[in-house]
This record gives structure tokens, C-alpha cells and sequence, in this order.
């Protein structure tokens, strides 16, 4: 099988972008057939990606630091690209980005099979089909480039469609969410881009290879500079206190797929940017940075946790609860540790799933309620819709980290981890770090079990008394039983990411 | 001095020529509904004259005893242009049927333009570039007058022509300027007179040095000149008003194929004859860019009609073409790059503006003043449209994976080179900020859902310019190395 091994991740990453050309040619009236189209084509790159787990040696170390680390790469291909510049199509996978390549192409695949049910107003199935899958090669790509011109080209690539399926099929106050996505995260990566070019002049030979750059020894203050520009970048799209204003209005006013796709792929990239790029490279300066993102990642923990408390749509607090999460993975990567960045990259898929399965469950509880507002549903939705009410409450909880479930190890091990960082960063300021995520996961408990004392609990109003409401169907089983299972999974067997990542963890925190 | 032709070299120029001509008299011997012939006989001949400069792919022949060359420099600009005059034959055909316009001597006029295009990029000397800049722009006055009854179409020509004639009156001024200084027209010994390793005419001035302010303020004028014909702020205030009131194929011309022209004189003149000059003039090229694109793109936030939008962007694109040449006198690699960058924005930002013209003609039938908001609904009323239109604007704008991103990218990559990154920086922000109301109209034709949207139906040939220069632009941001096969910066000394 060594042409799949040659083709694995190219097939994964662009079958979809397949499908969506062979989407647009079809007729526009067609609208099972385009669905149909959209969950076989995801559903192929999904098959190519459970393939690769089976042939993936996971005892092999990460592609960090040694002079072998091209060897360490799996799936590898290197092809030239831009030969005027040296930039090649290289890609790869190591078990720092398998788990969220993954990650991708089942929660796309997912997305699919919902849209099969429900597609959100105003229709058009064919340009919202396409550009889901479009989205998906440029996430899905985002996470196997080894060359910093094809990971940028992947990165903005998430841009239009997400800009798209926004501005098309969201909510209220879209277009104001589409522009403030659009504008905010472009302007990240712009920054992010120079701070690329830089590397690559100031590397000799002159090369945009992650690989080759981490041999290059940049000069310290070159470092500082340099990884303020890809800050920019990845902060934003993370996002961190206090860039993460574009979030709730993108996560709230975006469909529900939309949303979905979000929260659990999209913000990865930016927490993947800074392990894969910003740490190996550049890490005289990330010691440096380290502890300012910790703190920015504390303050983002507890600022969430309060901002959800006075939430009163759901979507919104949901969306707020990723900026928090998001905090506990950013504070594991500032730790510098191994402990830590194994748990953030445990945060990051736990997140994935979880609350990739919120966004699913508030969209459901819309199509029924037709509101979000947590006050106009009144509660009783145990009552109401017992097995919708009770999923709800599943993965609530999971979401607020109660042990044995998959949101727990993300953020226990990097509180963990800060009691210990590593050499060279201040104790007494992590510790106090350490303290105060703490207090964030309580209020974290707090929000979350209020909001399903308000929705769930309590008898039914009288609005909704005498209105028939259907409990989850078939199609919604069928997108969340593998999330479901995945959070209950991950709960009890965390070897099921740390068995992945231990190994190339074990080789970038040899770097610090 | 006998004058040794190569007949091949020039035979794109001769084609051309003698299409204009052929056109010019056919068109006495057309009855009126038939004087639209005169369209495929000029695309017939462009398209000859194509085939004949493809067949000097990969040669370097010089003419007319060295002023008269076509290397890739010249051929990679001669496909260019052949391929831009094309598209505006297409576009221009039932645009120019429908009105009551004088179709021959349209299509003469623009046929003589192009042909000033082709030997401006061949020009080695400062007279040929002098009198092909003249054949690119002469014939312009005359066709952005061509709505004879409207007001503003006489406008548009009128200052057109008051300002083009003001800025050749500069330009030539500096020219003889520098013939009196250097005592040469051809590019290459000017250069090395102001380089000093060759000795000037001028007695009183035994070894010119560099410092010199009469070579300084003959650049300056030529340098003023050039910025009046690509539109560079502070001399751009004809460009929104011209394109405003041209029949819109003409405006379409004008911001693709007269400003090219512009543009590749200006690369031959700076980096070329005044490269040793370069510490004194890179400076003013840094202010000319940033001015430019800066104040191109604010004013363009409040533009609510299409074209003059379309003007102030086009406007802003100026400044990112000027940028590289404040780049120039680092190191000879560095100037290659930063040539090479010029070049391919150039060509990139045609291929994308022609397409975004073309989707404002196909809509002009409609509405004739067209504003941003009649764009609203063309995601349903004309998918063949909107699409693309979205593809040329968001490429405009620099996103990947379009042919503008690798534009821009050639330019930032060459700014980091020279280490003049605070520009590069300028550049980023001033595409964030253009956008904004490149986003505009992609959100009038998607986000909009007219209750009953009536389809649009554009001329097949409009479509056609259309979805090739999509194809174009997509092909280029997927795999940019399409270029690498015509090294532009090969004509650099």
C-alpha cells in the first residue's frame, strides 16, 4: 500500500474540494442528490483518514528539533510548488497534528449528515454544500503543511467560505459578524505572513520549511519581534483575551454547522499555529512570551466564565464558554512543559467534540423552540424533550470538566502543569495562575449547571405546554452518537490522545 | 547608419498595424448595420499578430540598431497586452452596437493604442518611448469622448486630454533635460553616464557627479510625467472623473491596458537608464506609494457607484505597483526581485480588473449608472456573474488562494528583501482597509435575497472574458509558477 501512503493526505484534504466542484455542476433542483453528494464525498476523505490511523506508527517521535525530524513525519510528500521561492507542497502528519486532522474530517463528515435534515434559511443546498467542503480542505490542510507559504494559503483559504456561510445562512446581525470575522482575522494573518517572510530571509539557506527552520538559531531579539507577528496571528484566531471580540458575534450569528465548525476546528488552528510553528522555532522568545500568555490566558478563563454568567442566549454563552476553553489550552502551552501542551492538545480535541456537540444541540433546540433566548424556553425541557434535555445536560457537564468524561484531563492536567512550568519561567507567577483557573472552573461549573437549571428543571411554561415538540430524530442520532461516544471515550481512556501526542510532545519540550 | 531589420522581430507590430488600417478603410464601404464587422476583422488580425509573437517565445532579438528589442520582458508584455485587446474587442462589441457610436473608427482608434503598447515594452531608447507612449494615449482622448451626448463623457475626455497633454509637456521636458546632460536617447548609455564610467558631452561637467541636481530634477519631471499616466496621488484626480463618464469598455482600456504601458515605460526608464540615480529617487517612489494607495483606498470606502469605486481601487493598485521601485539600489538580486514583482502585479492586476469591468458591462445594460446596490441579488439573478465577480474581488483584495494574493506576496517578499519592511506594513494595512468595500459588493450580490429575481442575461461574449479571466486568476493562485517560465527581469542589465 505504498501509493496510500504517497496519496493518504492529499486524498484527505482534497476530496472534498473534489466534491464541491462536482457539486456546482450539478443541477440546481437537485437538492438530495447535492446532499447525498456532500456526506459521500466527506464521507470518502473520513474513510482515507480512519485508514491512515490504522497504518500510523504511533511510537514514532514528532517532527521537533532533531536533524531526523523529516524522517518523523508520516504520510510525508514533498513536492516543489513555487519554484522561484523555494515553497513546496509538503505536507505530513505527526501526533501532534493527527489528532486534529481527524478531528477535521469527522466533524465535517458530522456536519454533513445534519445539513441531510436541516439546511438553514434561505436553502440554496448547492453553494452551502460546496462551501462547507471547501472550508473543510482549507482547515483539513491548515493541520498537515510543513511549509509555511501552503500552511498560510490554507489558512486563508477557511476565510471566504466561512465569510460566506456567515453572511448567507446566519442569523439576524450577519453581515455585521461575516465583515468583523472577515476583517479581523485577516488582519491577524497579515502580520502572521510578514513575520513568515522574515523567518525565511533571515534563515540561510533561505527556506519556508517548519522543519529546516527549526535548525535556523534565530538571534534572540529577531525571535521577540518575530513571534509579536505570528502572536497576531494565532491570538487572534484562538482567540485570546482580548482579541476574542469577533467570537461571539461570529459563533452566535453563524448557522448551526457553521458554528459548529468553529468551535471545533477553526479556533484549533491558531492554538496549533503556536505548537507547531511559534514554539519550536522561535524558542528563546516563546520563554520569553511565555508568561504573558498565561496571564492573557487566566484573565481569558475568568473573564469568559463571568461573561457567561450574564448571558441570555444560549448560542452566546456557548460561544463565550469556547473563549474560557480555549484559555485552559493556551495556559498549558504557556507552561512550556510537557505536561502541559499534552493537555493543551487533549483541550483542543475535548473542545472539538464538546462543544462542537453544544453548537449541534443549541441549533436543535432553535429548530424547535424557534428562540435561543434561555428565559423563553422557561424550562422543562427534561419534560418536554427527555432525550434532547438529556444530551443537553451530557454534555454540559462534560463541558464543565467533571472527571471521567472527555472535558476533565484538558483542564486538570494544565492546572497541573502550572504548578510545575518549566525552567527558567517564574513559579510564583504560574502558581498564581494556577489559582485563579481554578476559580474559573468553578465559575465555569457555576454557568454551566445554571444554565440547565434554567432550561431543563423546573415544569414546562405555559407557551410551549400545549405545542407539540419532536425529540431528537434519526439524523441528529446519527451526527452525535460518534461525538457522544467520543466524550465518554476520551474520559475514560485519555491514552487515546496522550498515546498519540506523548512521543512528539517528549521531542518539542526538549527544546525548552 | 544602415538600419538592419528584423522583420521577424516586428512582425506583431506590423500586423497590427495593418489590421488598423484595414479596419479603418473597411469601415467607408460598411452599410450601417453592418459597420460592427469591423469587430472580428480587428480581433482576427490581434489574434494574428498573437501567433507571431508567440513564435518569439524564448528569443532576444534587437532591432533598429539596439534601441528596438523583444526579450521576455517585451514578449511577456506583448501576450499581455494581445490578450487584454481581445478581451476588450469582446467586451466592447455589443456595448458599442446598442449606442449610437462610430464602431470603425473605435476599433482603429484602440488597435492604434495597442499598437503603441507593443513598442513601448521594445523601447530602448527614450524617443521610442516617447512616441509609442503617445500612440497609447492619443487615441484614448478621443474614445473616452465617444458618448458624444452626454456631458460627462465630455468631461472625461477633455480633462483626459488637458492633463495627459500637461504631463507629456513635463515628461519631455525632462527627457531633453537628460539628452542634454548625457548626450545619448538610449536607455543603457544614460545609465552609465549618470553611473559615471562613461564620460558626458557637457564641458563643464568633466566626470558627472551623482549628486548632479540638474540629472536630479530631469528624473523628478520624468518621474512626474509617468505618475500623471498611471494615476499616482497626487496626480490622479482625472483617473475616477475619466473612467466616470467613458463608455465603460473605455474605462475598462484605460485602468488595464493604458496603465500597464504606463507602468512598463516607467520600469524600462527608472531601473534601467536612471538605476545609478537610484538613492535620490527611491525615496519619492516611497511617498508616491504610500500616498497613493492609502489615500486610493479611503476615498474608495465612500464611492457608492461601481466605476468610480473601481477607479479609487484601481487608484490604490497604483501605489502597490509603485512600491518595488522604492526598492530599487540595494543589491542587483534585489533589484531583479523587486522588478520581477512589479511585472507580475502588473499582469496579474490586469487580468483580474478586466474581469470586474466586464461583469459591470454585462450589468450596464440594466442599469446604466451602475451603483453598488444593483448588484444586489446577482448571486441568484446571474451565478456565471456573481461568482467570478466575487473570485476578481476578493483576489483585488489580496485573499489566497487567488492570483492577487501571489501579487502581493512578490511584493511583500521583495519589501522584507530590502529591508524596508515598514512598507510592506503600509501594504498590509491598506489591503485590510480596500477590503472593506471590495466586501461591499460581494455582500450586495449574496447576502441580498430579492423576492423575485429576474435573470440577467449577458452577451455571450461578456461571459466568455468573464469566466476565462476567472479561470486565469484561479489558475494563477493555485500554481503561481506559471510565471517562472518567462523571467521578466532577464532584460535587467
Amino acid at each position: 500500500m505504498d501509493w496510500f501512503d504517497d496519496w493518504a493526505i492529499t486524498l484527505g484534504v482534497f476530496l472534498p474540494t473534489a466534491g464541491a466542484f462536482v457539486v456546482t455542476l450539478m443541477p440546481r433542483d437537485r437538492d438530495r442528490l447535492i446532499r447525498g453528494l456532500g456526506i459521500l464525498f466527506t464521507g470518502l476523505a473520513l474513510v482515507v483518514g480512519i485508514v491512515m490511523l490504522f497504518r500510523f506508527d504511533f511510537g514514532a517521535p514528532g517532527a521537533f528539533g532533531t536533524a531526523m525530524a523529516e524522517e518523523a513525519l508520516q504520510f510525508r510528500v514533498n513536492a516543489s510548488w513555487i519554484s522561484a521561492i523555494g515553497a513546496n507542497y509538503h505536507v505530513g502528519v505527526d501526533g501532534i497534528s493527527l489528532p486534529l486532522f481527524e478531528l477535521t474530517l469527522l466533524i465535517s463528515f458530522l456536519s454533513m449528515i445534519y445539513t441531510w435534515k436541516y439546511l438553514p434559511e434561505p436553502g440554496r443546498p448547492k453553494a452551502f454544500v460546496a462551501l462547507l467542503m471547501l472550508l473543510q480542505t482549507g482547515m483539513a490542510g491548515t493541520f498537515v503543511a510543513f511549509d509555511l507559504v501552503l500552511f498560510f494559503v490554507f489558512w486563508e483559504l477557511v476565510l471566504v467560505p466561512m465569510y460566506f456561510l456567515i453572511g448567507i445562512w446566519g442569523s439576524a446581525n450577519k453581515e455585521y459578524a461575516a465583515i468583523k470575522f472577515f476583517l479581523y482575522t485577516l488582519f491577524g494573518s497579515v502580520f502572521m505572513l510578514l513575520g513568515f517572510l522574515a523567518m525565511y530571509f533571515r534563515a540561510e539557506p533561505h527556506t519556508f520549511d517548519i522543519i529546516a527552520l527549526q535548525q535556523a538559531d534565530f538571534a534572540r531579539t529577531f525571535q521577540l519581534v518575530v513571534f509579536a507577528g505570528l502572536f497576531l496571528g494565532f491570538a487572534i484566531k484562538v482567540p485570546m483575551w482580548p482579541f476574542h471580540t469577533w467570537l461571539p458575534d461570529a459563533h452566535t450569528e453563524a448557522p448551526t454547522v457553521g458554528s459548529v465548525m468553529l468551535a471545533a476546528i477553526l479556533l484549533k488552528m491558531g492554538t496549533y499555529g503556536f505548537v507547531r510553528i511559534s514554539l519550536p522555532i522561535l524558542p528563546d522568545a516563546a520563554r520569553v512570551w511565555a508568561p504573558y500568555i498565561g496571564v492573557l490566558a487566566v484573565i481569558a478563563i475568568v473573564y469568559a466564565a463571568l461573561a457567561c454568567l450574564a448571558q441570555r442566549d444560549m448560542k452566546r454563552l456557548i460561544a463565550f464558554s469556547s473563549v474560557g476553553h480555549m484559555g485552559f489550552v493556551m495556559l498549558g502551552i504557556a507552561t512550556l512543559t510537557d505536561i502541559g501542551i499534552n493537555a493543551a492538545i487533549f483541550g483542543m480535541v475535548a473542545h472539538g467534540v464538546i462543544t462542537g456537540m453544544l453548537f449541534f444541540l443549541a441549533g436543535s433546540v432553535h429548530e424547535r423552540y424557534h428562540t435561543r433566548e434561555i428565559a423563553e424556553i422557561g424550562g422543562g425541557m427534561l419534560q418536554k424533550v427527555p432525550y434532547l434535555g438529556s444530551i443537553l445536560a451530557f454534555t454540559a457537564i462534560a463541558s464543565l470538566g467533571l472527571p471521567a468524561l472527555a472535558g476533565f484531563w484538558g483542564e486538570v492536567m494544565a492546572l497541573l502543569s502550572s504548578y510545575n512550568p518549566a525552567e527558567g519561567l517564574s513559579v510564583g507567577l504560574f502558581r498564581t495562575l494556577m489559582v485563579f483557573g481554578g476559580i474559573g472552573t468553578i465559575l465555569t461549573a457555576g454557568y454551566f449547571l445554571w444554565m440547565l437549571q434554567r432550561v431543563n428543571l423546573g415544569t414546562v411554561p405555559e407557551r410551549w405546554a400545549g405545542k407539540q415538540l419532536a425529540d431528537v430524530n434519526a439524523y441528529e442520532y446519527v451526527a452525535w452518537a460518534p461525538l457522544l461516544v467520543g466524550i465518554l471515550a476520551l474520559g475514560i481512556f485519555p491514552r487515546l490522545i496522550f498515546g498519540v501526542t506523548s512521543e512528539a510532545v517528549g521531542g518539542l519540550v526538549k527544546l525548552f | 547608419m544602415p538600419f538592419d531589420v528584423d522583420y521577424h522581430a516586428v512582425a506583431p507590430e506590423l500586423i497590427l498595424a495593418g489590421t488598423a488600417l484595414l479596419v479603418l478603410a473597411l469601415d467607408l464601404f460598411l452599410r450601417r448595420e453592418r459597420k460592427w464587422w469591423a469587430m472580428p476583422v480587428s480581433f482576427l488580425g490581434t489574434a494574428g499578430a498573437l501567433v507571431a509573437t508567440l513564435t518569439l517565445i524564448g528569443e532576444r532579438r534587437t532591432s533598429f540598431g539596439g534601441t528596438y528589442v523583444v526579450d521576455s520582458f517585451a514578449i511577456l508584455f506583448k501576450v499581455f497586452f494581445l490578450v487584454v485587446a481581445l478581451a476588450v474587442f469582446m467586451i466592447s462589441l455589443r456595448y458599442f452596437q446598442h449606442g449610437r457610436y462610430y464602431q470603425g473608427e473605435y476599433y482603429f482608434l484602440v488597435l492604434s493604442s495597442f499598437l503603441g503598447m507593443l513598442t513601448i515594452v521594445s523601447s530602448r531608447d527614450l524617443l521610442m518611448l516617447f512616441i509609442s507612449l503617445e500612440l497609447v494615449t492619443a487615441p484614448g482622448f478621443l474614445i473616452a469622448g465617444f458618448r458624444k451626448g452626454d456631458p460627462k463623457s465630455n468631461e472625461a475626455a477633455l480633462k483626459f486630454f488637458l492633463i495627459g497633454i500637461l504631463s507629456t509637456a513635463v515628461m519631455l521636458y525632462g527627457m531633453s533635460l537628460i539628452y542634454g546632460i548625457t548626450g545619448s536617447l538610449r536607455l543603457d548609455t544614460i545609465a552609465s553616464v549618470l553611473s559615471g564610467s562613461v564620460r558626458g558631452p557637457l564641458v563643464a561637467v568633466q566626470r558627472l557627479s551623482v549628486s548632479e541636481p540638474l540629472a536630479i530634477a530631469a528624473v523628478l519631471f520624468v518621474v512626474v510625467g509617468f505618475a500623471f499616466k498611471v494615476s499616482s496621488v497626487p496626480f490622479h484626480f482625472w483617473a475616477p472623473d475619466t473612467y466616470e463618464g467613458s463608455p465603460i469598455p473605455v474605462a475598462a482600456f484605460l485602468s488595464v491596458a493604458s496603465k500597464a504601458a504606463g507602468f512598463a515605460g516607467l520600469l524600462q526608464i527608472m531601473f534601467v537608464a536612471f538605476g545609478p540615480l537610484a538613492e535620490f529617487w527611491t525615496p519619492v517612489f516611497a511617498v508616491l506609494s504610500v500616498l497613493t494607495m492609502s489615500i486610493g483606498n479611503l476615498v474608495a470606502l465612500q464611492q457608492r457607484q461601481v466605476v468610480r469605486l473601481l477607479a479609487y481601487s484601481s487608484i490604490a493598485q497604483a501605489g502597490y505597483m509603485l512600491l518595488p521601485f522604492a526598492l530599487v539600489g540595494t543589491s542587483a538580486a534585489g533589484d531583479r526581485e523587486a522588478f520581477s514583482a512589479a511585472v507580475l502585479y502588473i499582469l496579474i492586476y490586469g487580468t483580474m480588473n478586466i474581469g470586474a469591468f466586464s461583469v459591470v458591462i454585462a450589468l450596464s445594460r440594466d442599469k446604466p449608472g451602475v451603483l453598488i446596490e444593483d448588484f444586489a441579488g446577482l448571486g441568484q439573478r446571474a451565478a456565471a456573474l456573481a461568482v467570478p465577480m466575487a473570485v476578481f474581488l476578493v483576489s483585488l483584495a489580496g485573499i489566497p488562494p487567488t492570483a492577487g494574493f501571489w501579487g502581493k506576496f512578490f511584493i511583500f517578499r521583495a519589501a522584507i528583501n530590502a529591508d524596508q519592511a515598514w512598507l510592506a506594513i503600509v501594504m498590509v494595512i491598506n489591503s485590510v482597509i480596500s477590503l472593506y468595500y471590495y466586501v461591499s459588493i460581494v455582500k450586495q450580490m449574496f447576502f441580498v435575497q430579492l423576492p423575485e429575481p429576474r435573470p440577467l442575461r449577458a452577451p455571450v461574449l461578456v461571459t466568455g472574458v468573464v469566466v476565462l479571466a476567472m479561470a486565469a486568476v484561479v489558475a494563477v493562485g493555485i500554481l503561481p509558477d506559471l510565471f517562472a517560465q518567462f523571467p521578466p527581469d532577464a532584460t535587467l542589465p
